[in-house]
């Protein structure tokens, strides 16, 4: 077979209802209004040759192949720009047209270098495949000027530019505008002189704007910008769509193969997540699964200052069941626990929780959104009933204001970011969405080109709620908010509790602006926008929920949408922005201690019974631990065996020092990874783990939208990790025969309400499906709390603020906070293992030019990072994105260790780490602390493997 | 001598300057008299132009100032009774060399306002209708009748309209924009104004190309003086950066916008997306021009002037080698001829004129055969002329038109936007083409190139530089095929040495 790309309309979908009918060739054709000529041709598989146009973007006009000849009309207008009207009769093949567009094609051939035989688009490329339908067979023209012999910009790691094939269509300048909004690429010089450029003249890729999202490649029609892997490989002969392992925003890729061997992923315009857009990390960054230090087979140890040996799968499971099994005889089921990884898929997370529930007879399991989204669940479950965001993606684009608290979706949500600017731009043609911003840092959103904030609220850190409290004092006490929605959907009662607290003139913004440091004036003007401005929507990331009082601001935020009636239809809702992939389904699989599949308590004997009939075991009716209570208990003695599957929580989780002491207590940690993380260190048991490449499964994304993950290639480990999970369950003796993922999700399915309608065969078919899918919601739920809230009534719960116990004074007079950067990922296993760490790579302290002044620090320097915790050193950057006071970093490499430096402080209800904020001081320094020195050794040592034949030989 | 000392008018237009009236204008004054500076007459071959009681002294330099005040040196009479002037049809032109440029008191003393005036009495639509009933076109070149632009504009919804006024007059041998921007700019506020009203936008640009600073700097300081009666519509001035392409109106737009001076597809048409995509009149500087005339004395009134559907008068701008250059406004109908040969004089070089260009440097070469043709866009169009901004370039029989082909497709190279196929490549290619015709290669199968290639320039084209550069190489190569076919190469030879 050859290389199929997606199927090209030439321009947008019309969105109008309205109808029109024309002729195109003697062919009727009904279209929406707004359709182009080009798109409406195309819908009845008449392909008017083009190279501008591209269904992504808006409709442009410059390559003028695609003209047409309409009745009753002079001249012959370009397809793509004229819109169908009622009546219309179109030919699109006439002796005129044709001739036309021969000469049009001529023209272009005359600049373009013939070597289609050597050109990594030999196949895949518009401008040889557009010569041939117009039948071009000669070029006349005396050539003397051209644009060819160009040098190439190899300088992204990713694609290459090659000046010598560009035909000036714009789509990659149009790409980076319309569907990326970073505006990095530009047309230098005009007419004959036209020439892409990222930035001005005098800059390559890697040194302009460009953020590698990717999508000026996917746009462009030749091999002008082409990937590096196509001008290795060649060209891609099959395709299989399935879903990205970064973030919570779940883009759908084709996976392009040839053979076994992944060529490129390219976003899939279907997925209803992305819609065809991708990011630097998605896009590219996959070659993690591939690096030389992925561990591939099984390994054990006595002891963690052993090196490591390298065993068979049956030796390695043997092993782990023994220990496992002699240490619950010992000291009891509560001594083992496991922990779920959100970057598996559900069926994997179901399978470990259900190992530790009905295995090893405890609810000793957590996962990672411990550490960032637990607050939501409580939160959200609280006031509304469910522990999920309200609104599917597409939602933004009802929006007339966004609110935009804790979250920086440009660098840590990119394909969101960018959805989220096209509608802060205005660029669907109605009034761009107004934006509020509450963040310490100036994040992009803040301010970036073609974006501004209507209002930054630059708190200080850790006065999320009492912000929020002002801003309801404001909704309040100016009577903005809707008394009509508030009776009719949730409890008045609560609702007069909570209006007469918030009202209190201590919670003026004119009072709060000493602790919040937003001027009362600015805060006002956001209340009364968020009240009043339309549909308003609110998202927010961890810079919510790590705080101590991360649950109080959730339910502050949630307090909000539903005092001003924003809740329950498109444009508004409350919006959690997930940071892993599968951080939603880990939650919704019964990852939590207290908690099985579907937010159901673990003391409820009805949903026990149902799971303890299915499972053919007896289930403990008492919540388990969490992971820090997992680590004290472990440094106590109590708990003493851990599986650990796709988590680092030894670089995740805060207050590395407790960490460790509490893995090195146990006797015995298994670690089931692709790498030997951090926390493998501490580990006796090591089982290789397959990536989202290697397995079937699905993902939940932040929109509760669930996915299909597809195997596209073999296991490099031999098992996917649901069969791994299994393999140890087996090897301990319960017996599991589970023969694919789908009959692990009808299991789910039939043991969980809101996912009752979910199954492979269905995703397969419709491509997603959003949570609840059940009688109620046969074809998913893309809006929750439509017709009133799931818990019944909507609830009011008072918030009072109160400050965290980390407060800044004489030695640790600064703020720490913490966030990521777009081109890593978390705490960096898969993207320091990319290209990526070419835009960075290392952690940086970001600093206010004011502080740096006074502490004689400069961009570039080595500072020493201390906070009552511990310490740690990096290199400054001195920027006015932070406020004085504050500074900032991020922790995506283990050689900085931030959570060295944090706290132990966490959320109230949760136990989720105030991992954003740390009182600190900051100095000049020399190099790597003592602790980094030591750490590194330790690492160092506790990574070898031995390597037996070279022994034996001895 | 009267006792009353008379006034001594000098244009202070830039073309006048350019030929010394300011030293002129200091040596009167020097000399003890009061000195006006006026707008220009527009008779340009008689720069600087002094006029003394009605009397004109015509290219007049420092030296000649005591005779002129002791009135002893040759007049060529009443301004008003020369001929060139007599026999005009000056409607917008109406103040030419009458007022001073800035001056409100003068231009309300000669009918200013008046349009505005009785508009504001108006519905919108009924000022649309007046202009409608003018039959008014658009003065750019495409010739779209201004009151259904304006019709459109109005009905469009929206919270936000502009007027712009497009005053980037990059045409060659083209000026009239330029004199009314620095010879009466308050009429061009006025039919701005008066159009704002019409359609219901509050706010007006004017575009006018960076190689006017005289009309820029008249231009601000007309839009300051009158604020406060035009308010509470304003005009802004903008200054382009040099591309002739910017005078396409989308470019123009975009431009304004501070984006690349790039073409827009159309649909959607400016009137409905236009300026910062609201609804936008975008009107040539003459388009507006007419305006206060057409409110003042009716649009019926304006409508008697003309022929066929050109009706009005035009004001032509008689350029290139000619004797009588300068500005002449007719009402639409007379002959091409009459322009070049009557009005014109002939070439100045003496020599027989050739062909004439008209509309700009992408307007068709006229041969002389054609000079019956009337002044009327219909006319021209039958035999693929055109008459654009009604420029008018003469040249006498000395011209090489594979020379002048050439030119055209070097003029689109130099100045494409380069966002189109047919006008990025081909005119490029199209040069390298009648390289080769010049030199005398394959010129048969070469013209035969150039032919298709103008087929896909014209039809292929995004707008109307790629699209109009065909029409002076197709009708250089169609009225003077022995200039292409059977190259003289001794004449070649000998200019060649010539220029050594």
């Amino acid at each position: 077979m050859t290389y199929q790309p997606q199927a090209d309309f030439g321009t947008p979908e019309s969105r109008s209802t309205e109808q029109v009918t024309l002729t195109i060739d003697g062919r009727p054709v009904t279209v929406p209004a707004g359709t182009s000529v080009m798109r409406a041709a195309a819908e009845i598989e008449c392909s008017i040759p083009k190279l501008c146009a591209t269904d992504s973007l808006e409709s442009f006009g410059s390559c003028r192949l695609c003209l047409v000849e309409i009745d009753g009309r002079r001249g012959t207008p370009a397809s793509c720009t004229t819109p169908a009207e009622n009546g219309m009769v179109v030919h699109t093949q006439t002796p005129h047209l044709q001739k036309l567009r021969k000469g049009v094609m001529e023209l272009y051939i005359s600049d373009h270098p013939l070597d289609c035989l050597t050109c990594a688009a030999n196949g895949d490329c518009e401008l040889q495949e557009q010569a041939g339908a117009v039948g071009l067979r000669d070029v006349r023209y005396p050539v003397e000027a051209t644009h060819l012999g160009q040098a190439k910009d190899q300088s992204n790691p990713y694609f290459d530019f090659d000046p010598s094939k560009c035909i000036a269509c714009s789509r990659c300048i149009r790409a980076c505008d319309e569907v990326q909004g970073t505006l990095a690429l530009t047309m230098q010089g005009r007419g004959f002189d036209s020439k892409i450029s990222p930035g001005l003249a005098s800059e390559n890729f890697m040194s302009s704007e460009c953020v590698s999202c990717g999508a000026c490649v996917q746009a462009c029609p030749t091999a002008t910008l082409v990937e590096k892997n196509v001008v290795e490989i060649g060209t891609p002969d099959r395709s299989v769509v399935t879903t990205c392992a970064y973030c919570g925003v779940g883009c759908t890729f084709r996976a392009e193969m040839r053979g076994e061997q992944l060529v490129r992923m390219v976003p899939w315009k279907d997925g209803k997540a992305n819609h065809g857009h991708s990011c630097v990390k998605g896009r590219f960054a996959w070659g993690y699964a591939q690096h030389a230090e992925r561990i591939t087979k099984p390994m054990i140890r006595d002891r963690i200052d052993q090196p490591w040996r390298e065993v068979s799968w049956e030796e390695a499971l043997g092993f782990a069941a023994a220990r496992f099994t002699a240490i619950k005889a010992d000291y009891g089921a509560g001594a083992l626990g496991g922990i779920t990884s959100s970057r598996c898929t559900n069926e994997e997370t179901y399978l470990v929780q259900k190992l530790v529930r009905a295995g090893f007879g405890s609810n000793n399991v957590d996962t990672c959104a411990r550490v960032c989204h637990s607050p939501t669940g409580y939160g959200l479950n609280k006031t509304f009933g469910t522990s999920a965001g309200t609104q599917d993606f597409d939602s933004v684009d009802d929006s007339d204001v966004i609110l935009v608290i804790g979250a920086n979706p440009t660098d840590a949500h990119p394909v969101f970011g960018s959805h989220m600017k096209r509608r802060l731009r205005g660029l669907d043609g109605r009034p761009a969405a107004k934006l509020i911003v509450i963040d310490p840092r100036r994040t992009d959103l803040v301010r970036s080109p073609h974006i501004e904030a209507d209002h930054h609220l630059a708190l200080r850190p850790g006065t999320n709620v009492a912000v929020l409290t002002a801003m309801a004092h404001v909704i309040v006490t100016e009577g903005l908010a809707d008394e009509a929605f508030i009776r009719e959907r949730c409890d008045w009662e609560e609702y007069q509790d909570w209006a007469e607290f918030v009202s209190l003139p201590t919670n003026s913004p004119e009072n709060l602006s000493v602790v919040t440091q937003v001027p009362a004036e600015t805060l006002r003007a956001a209340a009364r926008l968020y009240a009043n401005g339309g549909n308003a929507a609110i998202y927010y990331g961890l810079g919510v929920t790590e705080h101590s009082q991360g649950s109080s601001t959730v339910i502050a935020i949630a307090n909000l949408a539903m005092a001003t009636g924003n809740i329950g239809r498109r444009g508004v809702g409350v919006n959690p922005l997930r940071g892993q992939n599968n951080v939603q389904g880990s939650c919704d699989m019964g990852s939590f201690p207290h908690e099985l599949p579907g937010y159901r308590h673990i003391s409820n004997a009805e949903t026990r019974a149902l799971f303890e009939k299915d499972w053919g075991v007896t289930l403990h009716p008492e919540p388990g631990l969490r992971i820090p209570n997992m680590l004290d208990a472990a440094v106590d003695g109590t708990f003493r065996a851990l599986y650990v599957q796709g988590e680092d929580i030894l670089q995740s989780d805060p207050n590395t020092h407790h960490v460790a002491a509490g893995l090195a207590a146990m006797d015995c940690v298994i670690v089931h990874d692709l790498f030997l993380n951090e926390t493998a260190n501490y580990a006796h048991v090591f089982l290789p783990g397959s990536s989202f490449l290697e397995k079937d499964g699905t993902f939940t994304n932040a929109e509760r939208r669930i996915q299909l993950v597809r195997k596209v290639m073999t296991p490099v480990n031999g098992m996917a990790d649901w069969e791994v999970t299994q393999a140890l369950a087996n090897a301990m003796g319960f017996g599991w025969n589970y023969t694919h993922p789908s009959e692990i999700m009808d299991e789910i399915a039939r043991l969980t309400p809101s996912f009752a309608g979910v199954s492979f065969d269905r995703l397969d078919k419709e491509g997603s499906l959003q949570w609840p899918v059940n009688d109620a919601a046969p074809d998913g739920s893309p809006i929750m709390h439509v017709d009133g809230f799931v818990r019944g009534k909507g609830k009011f719960v008072v918030t009072d603020y109160i400050p965290t116990e980390e407060k800044t004074g004489p030695r640790f007079p600064l703020l720490l906070t913490t966030g990521r950067i777009l081109s890593q990922y978390n705490v960096g296993a898969q993207t320091r293992r990319t290209e990526n760490s070419m835009w960075h790579g290392e952690d940086r302290l970001e600093i206010h030019p004011i502080d740096a002044e006074d502490r004689g620090i400069r961009t570039d320097d080595w500072v020493k990072l201390a906070s009552r915790a511990g310490e740690t050193t990096l290199r400054a950057l001195v920027t006015d994105r932070v406020a004085p006071g504050v500074v900032y970093t991020t922790f995506h490499h283990p050689d900085t260790q931030a959570n060295v430096v944090t706290t132990d402080f966490s959320d109230w209800a949760t136990n989720c780490p105030e991992y954003k904020v740390t009182a600190v001081q900051v100095g000049a320094s020399n190099g790597p602390t003592d602790w980094q020195r030591d750490y590194d050794e330790q690492a160092r040592q506790s990574r070898r493997i031995a390597t037996i034949e070279a022994e034996a030989a001895e | 001598m009267n006792t009353q000392k008379s006034i001594v008018r000098i244009s202070d237009d830039a073309l006048a300057l350019a030929l010394g009236a300011d030293k002129l204008a200091a040596a009167f004054e020097k000399a003890g008299a009061s000195v006006e500076r006026v707008s220009s007459w527009g008779m340009h071959w008689l720069e600087p132009l002094v006029e003394i009681d009605g009397i004109g002294y015509g290219n007049a330099v420092p030296g000649d100032v005591a005779a002129i005040l002791a009135g002893t040196a040759p007049s060529i009479g009443r301004i008003e009774e020369h001929p060139f002037i007599a026999g005009q049809q000056r409607l917008t032109f109406a103040r030419a060399g009458k007022t001073r440029p800035l001056s409100l008191e003068d231009y309300a003393a000669t009918g200013g306002w008046v349009g505005l005036e009785k508009a504001k009495q108006m519905a919108a639509d009924e000022i649309v209708q007046e202009v409608t009933a003018s039959g008014l076109r658009g003065r750019g070149g495409a010739g779209f009748p201004a009151g259904i632009k304006w019709d459109t504009v109005r009905k469009a919804r929206s919270d936000q309209k502009y007027i712009v006024c497009n005053a980037d007059e990059g045409d060659s041998g083209t000026f009239a924009d330029r004199m009314v921007m620095e010879g009466d700019p308050y009429m061009l506020i006025e039919g701005m104004a008066i159009a704002g009203l019409a359609v219901g936008a509050d706010k007006g640009y004017v575009y006018i190309r960076s190689e006017y600073p005289h009309a820029i700097a008249k231009m601000h300081a007309a839009a300051r003086h009158c604020a406060h009666i035009i308010a509470p519509f304003s005009v802004e001035i903008r200054v382009g950066a040099g591309a002739y392409v910017c005078g396409e109106e989308t470019s123009l737009l975009n431009s304004i916008e501070g984006r690349r001076g790039e073409v827009r597809a159309k649909p959607p048409l400016p009137a409905l997306k236009g300026l910062f995509g609201k609804p936008t009149v975008i009107n040539n500087l003459l388009t507006l021009a007419a305006i206060p005339w057409i409110m003042n004395k009716g649009g019926k009134a304006y409508a008697d002037y003309g022929m066929g559907r050109s009706r009005g008068t035009i004001p032509v701008q008689i350029a290139g080698n000619v004797k009588y250059g300068g500005l002449y406004e007719t009402a639409f109908g007379i002959p091409l001829g009459d322009l070049v040969e009557t009005i014109g004089g002939g070439t100045a070089s003496g020599r027989p004129v050739r062909a004439a260009q008209v509309g700009g440097p992408l307007g068709a070469y006229v041969p002389v055969e054609q000079f019956h043709l009337p002044f009327d866009y219909e006319a021209f169009a039958a035999v693929d002329a055109l008459i654009g901004h009604a420029g008018i370039t003469v040249f006498d029989d000395s011209v090489d038109m594979a020379k002048m082909a050439r030119f055209a497709l070097e003029f689109c190279a130099a100045e494409s936007c380069g966002k189109c196929t047919p006008c990025r490549l081909g005119s490029t290619r199209g040069v390298e083409v009648m390289d080769q015709i010049i030199a005398g290669r394959e010129v048969e199968k070469n013209l035969g190139l150039i032919e298709d290639l103008s087929d896909t320039m014209k039809f292929g084209s995004l707008c109307a530089l790629g699209g109009f550069t065909p029409y002076p190489v197709m009708s250089a190569i169609k009225y003077f095929p022995e200039d292409f076919k059977h190259r003289d190469f001794t004449r070649e030879t000998e200019r060649a040495g010539e220029d050594a």
